[in-house]
């Protein structure tokens, strides 16, 4: 999975009817060092993640294995919401900070 | 499947149903060489590995067949800890023979 900070929402009436009442999140891909990288994605919201929450998203077929995406045409889904990580006992992000 | 470092450790209270319990550690993705390859990402840990193991994963919707719960978001997952790999002459589990994480510059970007 990838660590994204999640930046806008899209709102989007007329689309393909398989993805009605999904929520779409656009995230900011960020390095395992916490640095926003130039790369966006817009995934499905499965955790009732909101703007400026830090992420995890999973890409690729692995994205259709929720409830709410299962057959849908969807590569990306938020599945949790960073609490904090560390690099070799180094604290790299905390949310609470 | 490839080879990766572990090089750090991840907290997620809020995740998707059906991963409780599923540890989410950062790897370093090796080559045969063990040098890095490519950008480091968050797997689940399905094993009680940590941060400086050398180990093996798989990534792709395969992944989360090594979770307790198989129908998740899961698209890399750490399936075991490597203790020798004979590649090109070498043992990459040998001390030194595989990248590791900069004990002083963790936050180092790679």
């Amino acid at each position: 999975m990838l660590i994204g900070k999640v930046v806008g929402s899209v709102v989007a009436t007329r689309k393909d009817e398989k993805l009605s009442n999904l929520k779409l999140l656009v995230v900011q891909v960020h390095g395992h060092d916490n640095k926003p990288k130039d790369q966006y994605v817009v995934a499905v919201d499965s955790v009732q993640a909101g703007v400026d929450d830090m992420v995890l998203f999973a890409t690729g077929s692995s994205a259709r294995q929720t409830t709410q995406t299962d057959a849908r045409p969807v590569d990306a889904v938020i599945m949790a919401v960073v609490d904090s990580w560390d690099l070799g006992g180094a604290n790299v992000y905390e949310k609470w900070a | 499947m490839y080879l990766a470092r572990v090089i750090g450790r991840m907290v997620a209270t809020q995740r998707y149903p059906g991963l409780e319990g599923v540890a989410l550690q950062l790897i370093q993705p090796l080559d045969e060489s063990g040098a890095p390859m490519g950008d480091a990402l968050v797997a689940a840990a399905t094993v009680s590995t940590g941060p400086g193991d050398l180990v093996h994963w798989v990534d792709g919707r395969e992944a989360a067949l090594a979770c307790p719960e198989t129908y998740v978001p899961v698209d890399a997952a750490i399936l075991g800890f490597v203790e020798q790999a004979d590649v090109l002459g070498r043992d990459l589990a040998a001390p030194g023979n595989a990248w590791e994480q900069p004990r002083s510059a963790a936050t180092e970007p790679h």
